[in-house]
């Protein structure tokens, strides 16, 4: 694909043109700055779509269980786009991403659209691409999206701040995964799927998360978070995941409650960019000027720390930046 | 936020060939050079594997070939990436390959063919040159 102007790219992305989608997927990847007035043009047509986030741990078959989903969504006449993030690896930067393994009976369907990302190492920057990511499939026209993220760090579970309906899958020979539940990660989830429910010890899996789930403070208003039993590789209780998932989404969208949603995303989104943009600029001017590795040369050999030089290098770029 | 561009390489397999140790061993050295590898798994077909390489806006697709139907679907592979506008994707084949076929293939459009028990920095060092910038 030739290049191509920020205006022609997002009219294009706005047409359904996929390889425009995944080229500027790929800028925004990247860090392209083009690529950001592209998303500007896109924004007003976006915030209409039904976002569903899947988490758990690595082998728990999140990505067996997506399959069924777009494939029931298909059913229901729904476009779809899906993003699958596995992580980079520390050492290489290199990454290997294997879900879409999973992931076939759709990839020739032109109402289906599937991008495999790489968390990459960069500050925030795989819950602000993915962010972005969910925005151009919504430019796009899916109006259901599909985010499968690993559940095991804090990158993934702030990602789920995109979405609007969090599943958390788990298995039940996963004695551990029960604890790391009941450490925290309870507070993220919609509906719990545990999924390879003919495995021995699903039963008492099923009755551990009700414990800890009937535990939590419940407002009657409140949304109870479901509990699905599947076995995604031979596609049983799919139909109960899917209502679900539905009836999650006619509870947020009751008026008052889609409201907040709007707002908490829009914010989330606001603080992501503020954060990345403010680091790109500071860094880019002392880059520019040499300073970087001076500073880092200093708080090396003792001479002073990062705090002291960030407050310092904030006061002057601020001072400089503020119109008054 | 660091701006870097990664190479985005497919590696796949094809049709019914079910021997797919080759295909994960590049996928995981390409990885480990840097790059960020889609794997697809075996008994993908072509217009599959295009598809993917569109979505995932890879700059170079691989196919591993080792039962021996390398030249019915590479022309398929070549014909349907014409056909989708990817001229400008690397398109690299490898695995058991008999010498003489190689020429036939670079005529009907691979870029490069990588036989079994080719070294690991050869092939990192043309994808690095070779993917489009």
């Amino acid at each position: 694909m030739k290049k191509l102007s920020s205006n022609e790219l997002a009219q294009r992305v706005l047409r359904c043109d996929r390889y425009a989608g995944a080229r500027l997927i790929s800028l925004l990847e990247d860090g392209n700055e083009d690529a950001r007035h592209t998303l500007k043009l896109l924004y007003p047509h976006t915030g209409k779509s039904m976002i569903v986030g899947i988490t758990g741990s690595t082998g728990t078959g999140k990505s067996t269980l997506i399959d069924h989903l777009i494939h029931r969504f298909r059913k229901s006449g729904k476009k779809v786009g899906v993003v699958l993030v596995d992580p980079s690896s520390p050492f290489s930067g290199g990454a290997f991403l294997g879900d879409r393994l999973r992931i076939q009976r759709h990839t020739c369907d032109d109402g289906v659209f599937i991008r495999s990302m790489a968390s990459r190492g960069h500050l925030g920057g795989l819950v602000r691409t993915t962010a972005e990511t969910i925005r151009i499939m919504e430019a796009m026209g899916a109006e259901a999206i599909l985010l499968e993220t690993v559940g095991t760090g804090q990158d993934e579970v702030e990602v789920i701040q995109a979405v609007q309906t969090c599943i958390l899958v788990i298995s039940p020979n996963m004695g551990d995964e029960i604890q790391a539940l009941k450490a925290g990660l309870m507070e993220i989830g919609h509906i719990y799927v545990i999924n390879k429910s003919d495995l021995e010890g699903s039963t008492q899996a099923l009755r551990e998360i009700e414990a800890v789930l009937s535990m939590k403070d419940h407002t009657d208003d409140a949304w109870k978070p479901k509990v699905v039993s599947t076995v995604a590789s031979e596609g049983k209780g799919i139909e109960e995941l899917v209502s679900a998932i539905n009836e999650h989404h006619a509870y947020m969208n009751q008026s008052e409650r889609i409201e907040g949603i709007r707002f908490q995303r829009a914010e989330y989104e606001l603080g992501l960019v503020f954060k990345n943009e403010l680091e790109r600029l500071v860094l880019q001017e002392l880059k520019r000027k040499g300073k970087k590795k001076k500073f880092i040369r200093e708080i090396c050999d003792g001479q002073t720390d990062p705090y002291t030089v960030v407050d310092e290098v904030l006061k002057n770029f601020l001072k400089k930046e503020t119109p008054e | 936020m660091k701006t870097e561009r990664k190479i985005k390489v497919i590696i796949t397999k094809v049709g019914l060939d079910g021997h797919d140790r080759g295909a994960k061993v590049i996928a995981m050295l390409l990885k480990e050079a840097g790059m960020e590898v889609v794997y697809l798994g075996m008994y993908q077909m072509p217009e599959f594997i295009i598809q993917a390489a569109i979505d995932e806006d890879a700059d170079v697709i691989g196919v591993s070939y080792l039962s021996g139907e390398h030249l019915t679907f590479t022309e398929k592979i070549v014909e349907e990436m014409k056909k989708k506008g990817l001229e400008d994707v690397l398109f690299i084949a490898g695995g058991v390959i008999p010498p003489e076929d190689i020429p036939i293939l670079k005529e009907m459009g691979v870029d490069e063919v990588f036989v079994a028990g080719t070294l690991t920095q050869p092939i990192v060092e043309y994808i690095k040159d070779h993917a489009r910038k």
